[in-house]
């Protein structure tokens, strides 16, 4: 019988471009994977087209399409594609000693900037204006530049993002350029903010790429299916609201394959091994999601403050070259199909060696007998699983006593037993695992803000889980079923009132 | 850490590079402004300095003294207040004493060689973002730190403060000496292909161990956050044991019940592969550490000096003996 409201689920990695199809029951019914190209949207298509083929009838029921992709990732990296942006900061005569950008490689400062100044406005951590809002100067620095966006950055805006607000208003309506405003892009720390708020300007370009490439691949295809994109913490966002915050869509790859780990698996405590052609990812999941890194993340050179899952990569995927001393770190990547010994090819990889140990791909006769099983396999296999084992223990923290979810299209890798977990799991699909934690996800909303300690502490956390709710239904959660998922409450030292951190994440199933 | 470095960097391309002399080149009436950044640690990563403060407190100084300041020291050569006062000496077009008030990192502001040494706290200035010039004229340290913590908080929980403005003559055995070009040749060495092994080299430093932290206590008292790690050894140090006891700084080593370094010698635990420091708020479970030991300056050693920074200052009811004799 064929289910109503199927789902595509679609996840752009380093090697390959996985594709599933989901029915309404979250069971499998397609999946398919293809290589990753150079410019991403024609692997994506390729893999849309594999996975649809293989839905078969059932294709016109799709009525969603959740893609976690590498489009601003890239942009990025390669310094390609990138809007101009004039950059504002809210906050003279404080924080002049480092004006915006500093630190920035050159070439993307080059690419990206269109000027950059410090105006009065911005807010002290206890509420109070630094000075108010300089919109001359304001008007003075946009007359003076040609830029693509504006971005904009006040002091302490993540607890009173007014200045900001009244510079969108002024910007859209004197100049009509689009505004990046930091306290809807990331949380307080102001640089790190300030250097996401830049870099979400600098990708409305690419945003608007990808929608329109995804759009028109639906359409060409007949599908009338409402696309959705996959953000770096394992939610998702509606094309409309991605366009708005792109930059959230940079490392949504780690937290899909997460996510889509603890599904198939049924297991909400576990580490996670994503085995890929290059390298391994590792993550924790807690309570069914990633477990985020306090570390400050860096893209493309530059520092943001993103919460972004807790990753361990390590150089050992089914490509890596096995040589005399050791494994990796190269792959033959994608040619693995023609490389490997395995395959027929001339290159000893990791695959060969997990193969002669009997560790075989599923689809992949046991061709054992076919390998000489001699010190070089085994040395490889021993120094794989010490790798394992390894990370396995830096990520555990010192817990023993969670399984290990083995995804990704090398999880037959890993050894039956690994020191560190309980017991390793092999969910059904776990190949796929990412393309099926794009398709699973939820929407979700942030707030990080400073409030006040004494009796309106609890009004203003009211306050901000509201606002976290209402920024998951912007994002495309149905308002009936967002929950508040996370609520962290940080005292905060050497103020002259008692002040709490406090972070809330909401969250919630897509709207129908 | 980084907005330090960041500011530094800005100011040199600014303002030109900031020559580092020696208290014993400095003119006995050479007037020395120690400087350090006061406030809450999460305000100062949002709220970064302007380029302002640092004239403002030297045209108070002018004031004070009926001269400009003629050189720039670090408070606290440890952490953030450590790298800032190159910008602020770039800024003032000043040159940077290769010399701080600490040697190392402490939690409290009495802990500086100066109050070792019995100069008097009788005189802060205190600059903000706003532009607000604050002078205070304590009786002592303690009003000192109560006054400066005032003010502090009514500019927004972020000032730069001078306390302790001495003459190179005053200033003679009240100094860390050699600490700037010490923290440079420390990043010189872990620069090149073997950093751990240079850092040792480098600072003269024992290796307590080398080997996986396995666990990390914490808990946040007064302010401070105090705690114990648990690092377990391997390779070499397979089957020992060593336990660091925190308190913002690590403050005491112990092996097998037996104490192999303490305050005010210097604990540092670092990544064995890259021999960066770790800090104690960043110390996690599985981190691949090694732990050095090395001596402090010989002013800490004092009876003065143990008093205000040695192991009872921490609540620590030890006797302070030297690192050289405890790893002997």
């Amino acid at each position: 019988m064929i289910e109503e409201a199927l789902r595509v689920g679609i996840d752009v990695g380093g090697t390959n471009t996985d594709a599933v199809v989901l029915d309404a029951a979250d069971r499998v019914v397609a999946k398919a994977k293809r290589p990753t190209t150079p410019d991403v949207t024609e692997g994506l298509r390729a893999a849309l087209d594999a996975v649809l083929a293989e839905a078969g009838a059932a294709a016109p029921d799709v009525r969603r399409v959740m893609l976690g992709t590498t489009h601003a990732t890239n942009a990025v990296l390669e310094r390609r594609n990138l809007g101009r942006v004039a950059v504002l900061r809210l906050g003279a005569p404080a924080t002049t000693s480092v004006p915006p950008l500093c630190g920035w490689p050159a070439d993307l400062r080059e690419a990206v900037c269109a000027g950059q100044t410090v105006v009065a406005g911005g807010h002290y951590v206890d509420g109070r204006e630094i000075g108010p809002l300089d919109r001359d100067a304001i008007r003075r620095f946009l007359d003076g530049v040609a830029a693509d966006a504006v971005a904009v950055t006040g002091v302490f805006s993540p607890a009173d993002g007014g200045h900001e607000r009244e510079v969108a208003e002024l910007v859209g309506r004197e100049y009509g350029l689009p505004v990046s405003l930091s306290h809807e892009v990331g949380s307080l720390g102001l640089l790190e903010r300030e250097n996401a708020t830049v870099l979400n300007a600098a990708l409305y370009g690419v945003a608007a790429h990808v929608v329109e490439a995804l759009t028109a691949a639906l359409a060409g295809r007949g599908l009338a299916a409402r696309p959705y994109l996959a953000q770096n913490d394992g939610t998702l966002m509606t094309v409309e609201h991605a366009a708005r915050l792109p930059v959230a869509t940079i490392g949504s790859g780690p937290a899909n394959s997460l996510r889509g780990a603890a599904f198939l698996s049924g297991v909400a405590e576990a580490i996670v091994a994503d085995v890929g052609g290059t390298s391994t990812d590792l993550g924790v999941l807690v309570g069914g999601f990633p477990r985020e890194s306090a570390a400050a993340v860096e893209i493309g050179g530059v520092l943001t403050n993103f919460r972004m899952p807790d990753i361990l990569a390590i150089a050992l995927g089914g490509g890596s070259v096995v040589r005399e001393h050791g494994v990796g770190p190269d792959s033959v990547g994608y040619r693995i199909t023609e490389e490997a010994l395995v395959f027929g090819g001339g290159t000893v990889t990791m695959t060969d060696a997990a193969v002669a140990a009997g560790r075989v791909p599923p689809g992949l006769a046991d061709r054992r007998e076919a390998l000489r099983r001699d010190d070089l396999m085994r040395a490889a296999v021993a120094r794989a699983d010490e790798m394992v084992a390894d990370a396995v223990d830096r990520m555990a923290l010192g817990r023993g006593d969670r399984p290990l979810v083995a995804v990704g299209g090398g999880a037959f890798l890993l050894a039956p037993r690994i020191p560190g977990a309980s017991r390793v799991v092999r969910p059904d699909h776990a190949e796929v695992a990412n393309a099926v934690g794009a398709a699973i996800a939820l929407a979700s909303g942030r707030v990080d803000t400073i409030l006040p300690a004494g009796e309106s502490r609890s009004k203003a956390i009211e306050r901000a889980k509201e606002e976290a709710a209402a920024r998951a239904v912007a994002a495309g959660a149905d308002a009936a079923q967002v929950e508040i998922v996370d609520l962290v409450e940080v005292p905060l030292s050497y103020l002259s009132e008692p002040a709490v951190r406090v972070h809330v994440k909401a969250a919630g199933p897509l709207a129908r | 850490m980084r907005t330090g470095a960041l500011a530094a960097r800005r100011a040199i391309e600014e303002y030109g590079a900031v020559p580092l002399v020696r208290p014993r080149d400095l003119a006995a009436d050479a007037l020395i402004v120690p400087l350090s950044g006061i406030g809450a640690p999460t305000v100062s990563h949002e709220m970064i300095h302007g380029e302002e403060e640092p004239r403002r407190i030297a045209e108070e100084i002018e004031r004070i003294f009926g001269r400009p300041p003629d050189v720039v020291m670090s408070s606290e050569i440890g952490g953030a207040n450590g790298v800032a006062p190159v910008a602020w000496a770039a800024q003032l077009g000043l040159p940077l004493l290769d010399a701080d008030g600490m040697g190392r990192a402490f939690p409290e502001v009495q802990m500086v060689s100066m109050y070792v040494a019995g100069l008097p706290a009788d005189l802060v200035i205190m600059a903000d973002v706003a532009g607000n010039v604050v002078t205070i004229r304590p009786v002592d340290g303690l009003w000192s730190e109560r006054l400066a913590r005032a003010v502090c908080v009514a500019a927004g929980s972020h000032a730069l403060m001078a306390d302790y403005v001495l003459t190179a003559g005053r200033a003679r055995g009240a100094l860390i000496e050699g600490t700037v070009s010490r923290a440079l040749a420390v990043g010189r060495a872990t620069e090149g292909p073997a950093p751990l092994r240079a850092l040792r080299d480098e600072l003269g430093a024992v290796q307590l161990i080398s080997g996986k932290l396995t666990d990390v206590e914490r808990r946040t008292t007064g302010g401070f956050v105090r705690g114990t790690a648990t690092i377990e050894g391997t390779g070499d140090d397979r089957g020992r044991r060593l336990t660091l006891e925190l308190q913002n700084e690590n403050l005491v080593a112990v092996e097998d019940g037996r104490v192999r370094a303490m305050v005010p010698d210097l604990i540092t635990v670092v990544d064995t592969e890259t021999a960066a420091a770790i800090q104690t708020e960043a110390l996690r479970y599985g981190q691949r550490v090694t732990v050095l030991a090395w001596p402090c300056d010989p002013l800490w050693r004092t009876p003065e000096g143990l008093r205000t920074a040695g192991p009872r200052a921490f609540g620590y009811d030890l006797d302070y003996v030297p690192v050289e004799e405890l790893t002997k």
